[in-house]
Parts: structure tokens; C-alpha cells; sequence
């Protein structure tokens, strides 16, 4: 009994404090949302869901939650193909291999802001170098088109790093004896990959997915520092939206019932996944 | 022929990485008035004028100093208590472990944007505004997911019977944790740390709603909100990114094996 105890001691910091700085705070949100509450007027009035039943009828609420499921559908997407493809190129042996996956970390560990500002300049109308290598004079984050998928490119550079990583320790588990059995058997690279590889890797594919969409839909830092939201809204995003009613025009309670939509969106996407997960495990 | 097209491959895969970074490098060398002028694309006279402009008045240097040290507390925090709950978590006798873990697991998944606004507001309340501690309390919290699910999976590797055979000798549990698996965690330890620097060095929402002036303010903030007279300051912006993302490329080139580690041992294996 008394050990029950000791290991409860050293699970107690961590608990409490992830108690007070994140559980507290998620209750009080939804309480927050269900006020109307006007800083800068001292305003604060029970309005029960008000500020939900406005969020229905908000089109820029539903601009942005379009704008973000596209962002993250697309963005996840790619990581993991591009992904998939730098696992396969790491996985093999050569000299230099060390270096290669040390280079392609290297986005990952950008702060996003950086790479926002620097992608920034990458993408501007006048002096950008994407411009002078295509030979085009296209104003990227200025069109309402080419923005919220120049932001998505800058997503998938940032981040594809990381999906690679994943799959790379996945592939690492596979055996090889599999490999040169099924070699034996006659198949050639592709068959081996549509055969073996892709049906083992699959678990560590499903777990990558997870980790990017949960990310990608909160997505913040990225557009907000990229484009603002701009040009006309065609970029922003739930996040974006909402702290910029949180923020800018100070409507706590709004802001705040954008705020819990993210969060019962991502629980949406986290139950997805997982009731999934176990369905696939189930059928094994 | 087939070793031919693995490092041209190797080498599309790593243009593609640095590119947009060698590019940020070559913009910070440049004169303003070769920034709006391309082609050429190298600088016509590498220039240091950036640098020295980003430098004066010292506001730059307070704000790398804070960053600094928020994510060197923060580091030190997340792994002092990250530590002791994978500890317990691994080693004794706890009940609902599962149901903690699952619990901790489920907070990493929490939306900044759902919590930032009722943080702010508490902040504000206890005038703790535009404070290091501010952001050093809400960093360590966000990063205990990560680093207790890392740090359980390396605790768990460890044999029972090494922690068992020093409380045998007479340690306390407290003192075996400290004495014994801690030495023979540290791998898991020094992956945890970085990770858990690199996301404080790098956040940015919390910083942007908690800070506002060079008393408190992070790198990323300072970049996003670089001041500019009449134009944007691109030359600046580069040479400042340029120097907060030289820290980082050091840290991926020399602690690569660890940082994949930490990354893979908290997803893929556990």
C-alpha cells in the first residue's frame, strides 16, 4: 500500500500542472463562449448560445472552417507522399547518408515564423526568386487562388521532414528477411513495395496521419505570419479567425466559441482516427 | 548507374531542403538596393550592413536573451517533472496507469487557440503580463505530453531489476530514481531536452498574446512584428533570421541520431 503512494508523488507534479494550465483553461473556454464579453467596455452578460447560433449563420466562420479542412486535406496528403519518398531514398545505403537525413531535418527545426517570412520572400510579386526561376509575374500570396496553396507549399516543406522521420523508423522495422523472401519469389521493386512494404508500413502511415491532421487544422503561425489571412479572407483559417476576434477586435465570448469549434473539430478528427485504428486492429 | 541516381536523388532531396534557406543567406548579404533587382541572384558585394543594423540599440540582443533563457527554463522544468511522473509512471506501483497516460496523450492533442484565450485573461489578472514566467508555466505545461511519453518509453527499457536491486541496498525510491536510472536514461533525456528547446525557442501564438514589449518578447515574435518605416525591412528580417536559425542547423547537424530518437521512441515504438 505504501508504495501506491511513492509513485503517486512523482505523478502528481506533472498532473497538477497540466490540470491548471490546460484542463482548466478548456472548461473555462466553454464557459467564456457562452458569454458575450467586451473587454475594452468592461461588457460581460450571460448570453447562453447566442454566440453559437451567430457562428451558424457566419460565412466568414464557414470560409474559414472550408479553408482549413482544404489546407489540412492537402497538406496531409503530400507529407506523406513526399514523405514516404525521402524514407524510401534514407533507407537505402550510401556514403553521405548521415549528412542527407541531418540536411533534410533541417526545415523541421525552423521556427515557423522564419520560414513563414522567409517563404514570404520567396513568393513576392516584385523581387521574389520563385518569379525570376519560373519566369512568371505572378503576385503568389496577392491572388486569391495561388495564396492559400503558396501557404499549403510552405507547410508541406516545413513539416514533410517530419512525416519522413516517422516512416523511416517505421520501414526500419520492417525485417529484411521478408524482403529477400519475397525476392525469391520473383518480385520485382514495385511489387515488393505494393506487397510488402506499403501493408507493413501501414500502422506508422495511420499514426503519421494523426500526428499532421491534428496539427495541420490548428494551424496558426504559418498563415498567420504568410498572408494574415489575406488576401479577403481566402486564406484564413479557424485558428487565424478566431484569435483575431480573441485579439483584435477583443469579442472574447465569440472568439471564444470560434475557439471551442477547433477544439470539438479536432476531437472529431482524433475519434476518427482512432476508431479506425481499432476497427483495422480488430479485424486482424 | 543505380548508385548514380541514388545521389542525384540525394542530392534534389537536400536543394530542396536548404534552398529556401541558402536564399534567406544570400538576401542578408545584400545591399538594399540589390534586393530589388533580380537577377543576379548572388551579391554583387557581400555586405555585413544588416548584421550591424539588426544589432544596434541592443533591443535585438534583450530579445534573443529571452528566448534564451524561456527555453532554457523551460527545458530545464518540462524535464524535472516529465521526469518524475515517466519515472513513476514506469517504474512503481500506480493505479490507472493506462488511464493517465492516455490522459497525458490526449492533452498534446489540445488546440493552442482553445486554451490561449482563458490563459490570457488569468494572466492578465495576476500581472503576469509580458513576463518570462508567463511563458516559461504555459511552455513547460505544453511540453510535458511530449516528454513524458518520450521519457516512459526509455524508463521502460531500462531492466526492473536495476532499480530494484539499488532499493534493495538500501536506496530510497527517490534516491534510486536520481542515482541509478536517471545516469542510465540520459539518452532519452538529452533527446527529450532538445526537442522540448526547439518547440520553446520556436512557439509562437503564446508569445504573440503574452508579450508585448522587449521586456518578455521571443525571437518569433520579434520577426513576425519586425518594424519598418515605409517598406518592409527584408534585408533585416533575413540577417535576423539568419541568426536565429543558425542555433537550430547546429543543434539538427551535431544531435541528428538524438533528435530522431526522441521523435520515433515517443510515436512509432510506443
Amino acid at each position: 500500500m505504501r508504495r501506491v503512494e511513492t509513485g503517486t508523488w512523482f505523478v502528481m507534479p506533472a498532473i497538477l500542472l497540466l490540470a491548471a494550465v490546460t484542463i482548466f483553461p478548456i472548461m473555462d473556454v466553454v464557459y467564456l463562449s457562452l458569454h458575450r464579453k467586451l473587454l475594452i467596455f468592461g461588457i460581460s452578460e450571460f448570453t447562453g448560445l447566442q454566440n453559437y447560433r451567430f457562428l451558424l449563420q457566419d460565412e466568414r466562420f464557414w470560409r474559414a472552417l472550408s479553408n482549413t479542412i482544404y489546407f489540412t486535406g492537402l497538406s496531409v496528403v503530400l507529407e506523406v507522399v513526399l514523405g514516404l519518398a525521402l524514407a524510401l531514398l534514407m533507407n537505402r545505403a550510401f556514403r553521405g547518408k548521415g549528412l542527407v537525413r541531418a540536411l533534410v531535418l533541417v526545415p523541421w527545426a525552423i521556427p515557423t515564423v522564419v520560414s513563414a517570412k522567409m517563404w514570404e520572400w520567396i513568393y513576392n510579386g516584385d523581387f521574389g526568386v520563385l518569379n525570376y526561376l519560373l519566369g512568371t509575374k505572378v503576385n503568389w500570396l496577392g491572388d486569391p487562388f495561388w495564396a492559400l496553396h503558396a501557404a499549403i507549399i510552405m507547410d508541406v516543406w516545413k513539416t514533410t521532414p517530419f512525416a519522413a522521420i516517422l516512416l523511416l523508423a517505421g520501414l526500419q522495422l520492417i525485417p529484411a528477411d521478408l524482403y529477400s523472401a519475397a525476392r525469391v519469389d520473383g518480385a520485382g521493386p514495385v511489387r515488393l513495395f505494393r506487397y510488402v512494404t506499403l501493408p507493413l508500413l501501414k500502422p506508422v502511415i495511420l499514426i503519421v496521419l494523426i500526428f499532421r491532421s491534428l496539427d495541420a487544422f490548428r494551424v496558426f503561425d504559418a498563415v498567420y505570419v504568410l498572408t494574415g489571412g489575406g488576401p479577403a479572407n481566402t486564406t484564413e483559417t479557424l485558428s487565424v479567425y478566431a484569435y483575431k476576434v480573441l485579439f483584435q477586435t477583443l469579442q472574447i465570448g465569440y472568439g471564444s466559441a470560434l475557439a471551442v469549434t477547433v477544439f470539438v473539430c479536432v476531437g472529431l478528427i482524433a475519434t476518427g482516427y482512432i476508431l479506425l485504428m481499432g476497427r483495422k486492429a480488430g479485424l486482424r | 548507374m543505380r548508385k548514380g541516381m541514388l545521389y542525384l536523388a540525394a542530392l534534389v532531396v537536400v536543394s530542396y531542403s536548404v534552398a529556401p534557406l541558402v536564399w534567406q543567406f544570400l538576401t542578408s548579404l545584400k545591399m538594399d538596393y540589390e534586393l530589388t533587382r533580380i537577377p543576379p541572384l548572388l551579391p554583387e558585394a557581400p555586405s555585413l550592413a544588416h548584421y550591424i543594423a539588426i544589432f544596434k540599440g541592443r533591443m535585438f540582443l534583450r530579445i534573443i536573451a529571452n528566448s534564451a533563457l524561456v527555453a532554457s527554463c523551460t527545458t530545464i522544468l518540462a524535464l524535472a517533472v516529465g521526469s518524475l511522473c515517466s519515472f513513476g509512471l514506469a517504474k512503481l506501483e500506480i493505479r490507472y496507469k493506462a488511464l493517465i497516460l492516455g490522459f497525458v496523450l490526449s492533452i498534446s492533442m489540445f488546440p493552442p487557440i482553445a486554451t490561449v484565450s482563458p490563459l490570457y485573461l488569468v494572466i492578465r489578472a495576476m500581472s503576469l503580463r509580458d513576463t518570462w514566467l508567463a511563458l516559461v508555466i504555459t511552455y513547460t505545461t505544453f511540453s510535458l505530453p511530449l516528454s513524458i511519453w518520450i521519457l516512459t518509453s526509455f524508463f521502460r527499457e531500462l531492466p526492473d531489476e536495476i532499480y530494484r536491486a539499488s532499493r534493495v541496498d538500501g536506496c530510497t525510491v527517490f534516491q534510486s530514481f536520481v542515482r541509478i536510472v536517471l545516469p542510465l536514461a540520459a539518452p532519452g533525456f538529452f533527446a527529450t531536452a532538445i526537442l522540448v528547446f526547439i518547440f520553446s525557442w520556436n512557439e509562437f501564438l503564446y508569445a504573440l498574446t503574452f508579450t508585448s514589449t522587449e521586456a518578455s518578447r521571443t525571437i518569433p515574435v520579434a520577426i513576425a512584428l519586425f518594424p519598418g518605416l515605409y517598406e518592409i525591412p527584408w534585408g533585416e528580417i533575413a540577417a535576423a533570421s539568419v541568426i536565429v536559425t543558425a542555433p537550430l542547423v547546429v543543434l539538427v547537424l551535431v544531435f541528428q541520431r538524438r533528435i530522431i530518437e526522441g521523435l520515433t521512441g515517443g510515436a512509432v515504438k510506443g
